[in-house]
């Protein structure tokens, strides 16, 4: 019985693991519920102000910010957001492969890159992969907040505004349900005008208080921390789906193992008992 | 009836008001502003202030934004608050012992203090003070 001794073990291990991948998975369950809280929340305001920039990038200001020039491409910079935390099944490598996707395109062109790497596990895989890292930032928690972020982004913004960036991407992942999340490449400089509203398609200005050149720093700045907090608490939402989904196949796979090597200890069993009352009965023929 | 338009007020943290409306006045930068359907584009920074609101049918609504800025355009109104109050949650005893507060550093010389965000904090407070009053002044009418 000794193979019966080793099974017997491994079955307990098995159910540690079990134990403990199906406690991760509920408390990613009721992280996920604040966390998508969260994300709807400052959803409004995202929209509300992306929704005034639209217009803006329509309208025909007497000052052209520099947020709204289209330049010749030579540098672009990448800010990828990523999880503190693993085990969260392949959301990262996704958003990961899409922001490489994406940079090739760019080096195909001898465009060179920087990266600005938000959250532990982005900072990890960009110190392999290689790659111009300029800004990091780590630890952001469950709750991150929009003052920890500027600091990083205005790196970003500090180098476009020296003409050493040309173009801001954005990678991440998008919430579409706890089931999926599509990562997403977003270029939030220079601002694009993607609104087709055929009402501000003729040639109109804003009237600007106190004056354009303020306003406009002021707002633009404002717009590009709100697309970077949005990502990344919405980055925050995926990570807890994620994982709740991760660890979900992980307790039920642990439950299938179980099951599997139960019926092979039972097997084992059966074998050993019908072995020794064959050696008996052949004994007591014997005598 | 009266003419309307649409108007978004959201804060950073969430949708205060979304609806039609006859009338909103705001505490802009240089000064209040009325806006009335089918004005004329306008982008403007907000100064920490009450925004009134005459919604659809004539009803009145007030609430506090502590700044941001307020895009016009001739269908749409988007007030985007750095923080934004529903007039009935401001606190107006702890607006004055800021406002106090505030006073007291400011005066205070000696004392190491931030001036500049002292100086904030009594625009704030007072501007939540001058909320409650705007609303005290409709509820004497």
């Amino acid at each position: 019985m000794a193979a019966g001794k080793e099974i017997k073990t491994q079955i307990a291990s098995i159910q540690g693991t079990r134990k403990i991948t199906s406690a991760m998975e509920m408390v990613a369950a009721s992280k996920m519920r604040k966390a998508q809280d969260r994300m709807q929340a400052s959803r409004p305001y995202a929209r509300s102000i992306r929704g005034v920039i639209q217009h803006l990038a329509k309208s025909n200001p007497e000052y052209k910010h520099l947020y709204l020039q289209q330049r010749e491409v030579k540098r672009v910079g990448f800010i990828v957001v990523a999880t503190d935390r693993g085990l969260c099944g392949g959301l990262n490598i996704n958003a990961f492969k899409a922001a490489i996707a994406k940079m090739n395109e760019f080096n195909n062109q001898n465009i060179d890159i920087e990266i600005c790497a938000l959250g532990s596990k982005s900072v990890s895989f960009f110190k392999t992969f290689g790659g111009n890292v300029t800004a990091a930032k780590t630890g952001l928690g469950d709750k991150p907040e929009a003052a920890e972020l500027i600091g990083t982004v205005k790196v970003m913004l500090d180098a476009y505004d020296e003409g050493k960036l040309d173009q801001v991407f954005v990678v991440s992942n998008e919430f579409v349900n706890t089931m999926t999340q599509t990562p997403q490449v977003e270029q939030i400089l220079p601002l694009k005008a993607e609104d087709d509203d055929d009402r501000l398609n003729h040639h109109w200005d804003y009237i600007y208080e106190p004056d354009a050149k303020e306003l406009l720093n002021g707002l633009l700045v404002r717009y590009i921390e709100s697309l970077v907090y949005q990502a990344v608490v919405e980055n925050n939402a995926c990570e807890q789906a994620a994982r709740m989904l991760a660890m979900k196949n992980a307790t039920d796979n642990a439950g299938d193992l179980i099951d599997e090597l139960q019926m092979i200890y039972n097997k084992a069993r059966q074998t050993a008992i019908t072995q020794e009352i064959s050696e008996i009965v052949s004994g007591a023929a014997a005598v | 009836m009266a003419m309307t338009v649409h108007c978004d007020i959201v804060s950073a943290e969430e949708e205060i008001f979304s609806g039609l409306i006859e009338f909103v006045s705001v505490t802009g930068s240089l000064g209040d502003l009325g806006i009335y359907p089918g004005h004329a584009p306008l982008l403007s920074e907000l100064k920490p202030g009450p925004v009134e609101l005459k919604k659809q049918g004539g009803e009145q609504e007030i609430f506090y934004v502590s700044g941001g800025f307020i895009e016009v355009q001739a269908h749409r109104i988007s007030v985007l608050a750095d923080v934004a109050l529903r007039a009935g949650d401001i606190n107006e005893a702890a607006a004055e012992e800021v406002k106090k507060h505030a006073e007291h550093a400011m005066a205070d010389q000696s004392s190491e203090l931030d001036y500049s965000r002292a100086t904030a904090q009594l625009a704030e407070a007072t501007a939540q003070l001058r909320t409650i009053q705007q609303i005290r002044k409709k509820m004497g009418k």
